[in-house]
């Protein structure tokens, strides 16, 4: 197979790298190397706007002289290059100084084995078949008569080969694909516009959502965005639509990782253990899923990655740490240098239109805005946009309004997770309803 | 005639190494301008990169970075065609120049000469390269003496991270029918965060600087102390801050960095671009009044040694200030060359990219508002009950509804006129196209930001710098706790 022969030569360059690390006096390295080549096409209007082909190649390398760490990377991978970078990563290693806590990671827990996750579906796609796709896709939005402009539609495929070693003897590489298709339009009532936009984004491109359907959603979203009102000032309780509600758990996932633990820039130091969440909340990790997203048997250092409940009965199991987070934490390493892999927040039993009735009155949120969220803290404020509901039932766009809180005090007061999950994305999640927050309007 | 010194270097630089001839540019440019291909250009690129941290007090990590490749565009009515290489090899560029023309493939073939030589820019910034402005031993001292420094201002320091960035980029643009342009741009970075605690209670504070400059441009007047100083100050402030209200109210915004508002709430409605494609809630609008005639906001490529500034642009076309909004009306949109030619304009020298493997768009540069006739103590005095923000994290903006937001760092009830209590978690909200309308008061103390910018838009980081006077809005959603 040519990309097992392609993986092959990436794997003998990363050698040679890590060889002339240890030629040039290091006593460990590490050493990664990724090679994309990729198609992008975006049509407006009808017409093509830009058709992009895309290759690009990177290697970075580490290099540790004991305890002394260095880095470099270059897009250049020829030979005299590839001895310059990691002459430069050891000029670098001089100068830092001797970290206890630094180091390759314990050979015990690199991956050893290395299933074939389904993740490369290469799709034969020429640009002219692209720009067809995009097309159909985008007007399919504009056939609604309130779709007043366009920013597009897009068609990207992505193949990637990812190669990783160390001086541990670890040497692994794999392919992974990625296709995806997106469409955002406008429209206009009483001189004011709102866009919105939907995606599909998928490893196999026969699971991607059709590029019509695409289109519909994108106006439809759009469309019941017009003639957005303003809200007063108020409390009440906030439903994170799915797409936007992994956000929350973006916020936990960062709070709970090692970096943020060490530094003490956490909300959630010393939490472990600790119930974050109502009891119903059920949080876990699953890193080898088929032809998932956020798929891969090892994580960023070679560790084997493995199935992880995060939170269990509202508790929180694990932190997520790297080796070196682990070492000065002096835990062990979970396995998750590079983040987590394919999380799921595990549903109740009601769907969308039950939780707006569980809500009974309150603000839907459909998109969130700004970087209001304090990691030491926990205090978050960010601008928001969605609907009012009264009685269960949408009663109208609202935008330019704020939705306030802090993030320990909105886990705890979660009230159901529902069963309308967005697949989309590294994080699982349908709504989240939580009992109730700050909105700040007129 | 003698070639400016930035084209040479870039030459240097980018074509030596890589045994690249000048008529082999020609060449690619004769395969890239064929059909009805109307402009195009090749841009060549590399960029030198070294970052270094301390944190619990050591140099714990350093990297150093080497990227370098070539981006061939062509240009056919509204569409483009692009592709790039890491590669800068004659065979590759060929090869990507046929790809992308056949976005256009009717018409005539058309040869244009590449000419060499022409006007060059006037420089901003000297061609320094900051990695090599200190010898790296001089640059972990520096830090390790920042960070000793940094401890001694206040027991209640629990954690100091100091970075430094630097990066020196050669840039070398051939465009369809034009001289070649060169540029050596060089960038420094430094950045101080300090976590404090008190009681239990945590927080952070973070302030850093920068310019197209080399690190003695931190040596200079203790400017890395300074950055330390206003760390552990703003993290002080904000242990002993209560949580923001929330609702509408008179707001007063500080000199410097929160020019951010002007960044995200008008600065992106526009760029030519979305005006071109009539999404921006600006588009259309150019001699209409859209702020007060208080307000008078210019966007300015050409500040020397400034973090925003560029000689050139990334389409090689000279930087220049332009008045975006005068005396309250709408005056201009930022271009580059394409949305300039679609709109039957010239670009403004805001065509601009993150690297060879992206596409130019038009960009800010530094934008900031003009100084006004107020005492900044005046405009706090005229506040009965409100907010006084004088520093900000991030911001972003939907161009097509207005709305833009962005999170305050540092803010305080007015109370009466006085300035009291350290607030929390405010957020403002608001709608570009409405907010300047509503300014009241400009102050007499326009500063711009200390170099800390950078922007994304479609996925694409530039360093940009922002500004203004101190001012006053007289109503703006505040989205604080406190209802």
């Amino acid at each position: 197979m040519q990309t097992q022969e392609e993986i092959k030569k990436l794997e003998a360059i990363i050698q040679e790298s890590l060889a002339e690390a240890k030629k040039q006096g290091a006593t460990d390295a590490s050493s990664g190397l990724s090679v994309d080549t990729g198609l992008s096409v975006n049509v407006r209007l009808g017409e093509v706007d830009t058709i992009e082909h895309h290759t690009s190649q990177g290697l970075g390398i580490t290099v540790y002289f004991g305890q002394k760490k260095g880095s470099a990377s270059s897009t250049d991978l020829s030979p005299k290059s590839i001895k310059e970078t990691v002459s430069a990563a050891c000029s670098i290693a001089r100068y830092t100084n001797k970290d206890q806590y630094a180091g390759l990671p314990s050979a015990d827990r690199l991956a050893t084995e290395f299933k074939d996750l389904d993740l490369y579906h290469p799709w034969q796609l020429e640009a002219d078949a692209a720009v067809d796709i995009a097309i159909s896709c985008e007007d399919s939005a504009r056939q609604f008569t309130e779709i007043s402009n366009s920013e597009g539609a897009s068609v990207d495929s992505f193949s990637g080969l990812h190669v990783f070693g160390n001086s541990l003897g670890f040497l692994q590489g794999y392919a992974t694909t990625r296709h995806s298709i997106s469409c955002s339009v406008l429209g206009e009532k009483d001189g004011n516009m709102e866009r919105d936009y939907w995606y599909s984004v998928v490893r196999n491109q026969q699971d991607l959502e059709s590029a019509e359907q695409i289109g519909k959603k994108a106006a439809e979203r759009t469309i019941k965005r017009l003639g957005a009102q303003h809200l007063s000032t108020r409390k009440a309780p906030v439903l994170y639509a799915a797409e936007v509600a992994g956000g929350l758990i973006g916020s936990l996932l960062a709070a709970i990782s090692g970096s943020s633990l060490y530094r003490k820039s956490s909300f959630l130091l010393d939490s472990l253990n600790s119930q974050l969440f109502p009891e119903f909340m059920h949080i876990y990790e699953q890193p080898h899923l088929l032809g998932a997203l956020g798929s891969a048997m090892y994580d960023a250092e070679g560790i084997a990655t493995q199935a992880h409940d995060i939170i269990k009965d509202g508790v929180l199991q694990t932190y997520l740490l790297s080796s070196y987070a682990a070492r000065k934490l002096g835990m062990e390493s979970t396995g998750h240098a590079g983040g987590v892999r394919n999380l799921s927040v595990q549903s109740g039993d009601q769907d969308f239109k039950q939780l707006l009735k569980t809500m009974d009155t309150g603000l839907l949120v459909t998109e969130l805005m700004g970087q209001g969220v304090n990691p030491v803290t926990g205090d978050y404020s960010r601008g928001a946009s969605g609907f009012w509901v009264e009685n269960g039932i949408i009663q109208y766009p609202v935008e330019e309004i704020t939705i306030a809180g802090n993030l320990k005090d909105m886990f705890q007061h979660i009230v159901a997770v529902g069963n309308d999950i967005d697949y989309r994305g590294n994080v699982r999640i349908g709504s989240v309803l939580i009992e109730e927050m700050a909105i700040a309007g007129e | 005639m003698q070639e400016n010194t930035n084209l040479q270097l870039a030459k240097q630089a980018l074509l030596l190494p890589t045994g690249l001839q000048e008529s082999d540019i020609h060449r690619v440019m004769d395969q890239l301008m064929t059909g009805a291909v109307d402009g195009g250009d090749i841009y060549f690129q590399a960029s030198h990169f070294e970052s270094w941290v301390l944190e619990d007090g050591i140099i714990k990590e350093g990297s150093h970075s080497i990227e370098q490749g070539a981006g061939v565009r062509a240009l056919s009515g509204e569409k483009t065609g692009f592709a790039y290489s890491d590669k800068i090899e004659l065979d590759v560029l060929l090869n990507a120049a046929k790809n992308v023309r056949a976005i256009a493939r009717q018409g005539q073939n058309r040869k244009l000469a590449v000419a060499s030589g022409g006007k060059p820019a006037a420089q901003l910034y000297a061609p320094l390269n900051p990695l090599r402005s200190l010898q790296d031993q001089e640059k972990v001292d520096f830090l390790h003496r920042i960070d000793i420094a940094t401890r001694q201002l206040d027991t209640r320091i629990e954690q100091v991270i100091v970075s430094m960035v630097g990066v020196q980029e050669h840039i070398l643009i051939a465009n369809a029918g034009d001289s070649l342009v060169g540029d050596v741009r060089p960038l420094v970075r430094m950045n101080v965060s300090v976590i404090v605690e008190e009681n239990g209670e945590r927080e952070q504070g973070s302030m850093g600087g920068g310019a197209r400059s080399d690190y003695s441009y931190f040596l200079d007047e203790d400017k890395a102390m300074s950055y330390a100083k206003e760390a552990v100050r703003l993290a002080l402030v904000n242990l002993e801050a209560i949580p923001a209200p929330a609702g509408t109210m008179p707001v007063v915004l500080g000199a410097g960095w929160p020019g951010i508002l002007l960044h995200e709430a008008i600065g992106h409605g526009l760029e030519g671009d979305f005006n071109r494609k009539e999404t921006s809630a600006f588009s259309g609008r150019i001699g209409e009044r859209v702020a007060s005639s208080l307000c008078t906001i210019v966007d300015d490529g050409t500040l020397e040694g400034r973090r925003g500034s560029l000689s050139v642009d990334d389409e090689g076309t000279t930087t220049q200030c332009t008045t975006l909004i005068e005396n309250g009306v709408l005056k201009a949109y930022m271009q580059d060359k394409l949305n300039a030619r679609l709109m039957g304009t010239q670009s403004t020298g805001n065509g601009r990219r993150e690297s060879y493997a992206h596409t130019p768009m038009p960009r800010m540069t530094n934008t900031y508002m003009l100084a006004g006739e107020s005492e900044p103590e005046e405009i706090i005095a005229s506040v009965k009950n409100g907010l006084y923000a004088k520093n900000f994290s991030g911001g972003q903006v939907d161009i097509t509804s207005g709305k833009f937001v962005f999170s305050a760092s540092e803010a305080y009830l007015i109370e009466d006129g006085k300035i009291t209590q350290a607030v929390k978690g405010a957020t403002l909200i608001g709608n570009g196209p409405e907010v300047l309308t509503r300014v009241s008061m400009v102050g007499n103390d326009l500063e711009l930001d200390s170099g800390v910018g950078t922007c994304g838009k479609e996925g694409q980081s530039v360093p940009v710098g922002v500004g203004q006077p101190s001012l006053k809005i007289d109503s703006l959603t505040v989205g604080g706790t406190q209802v």
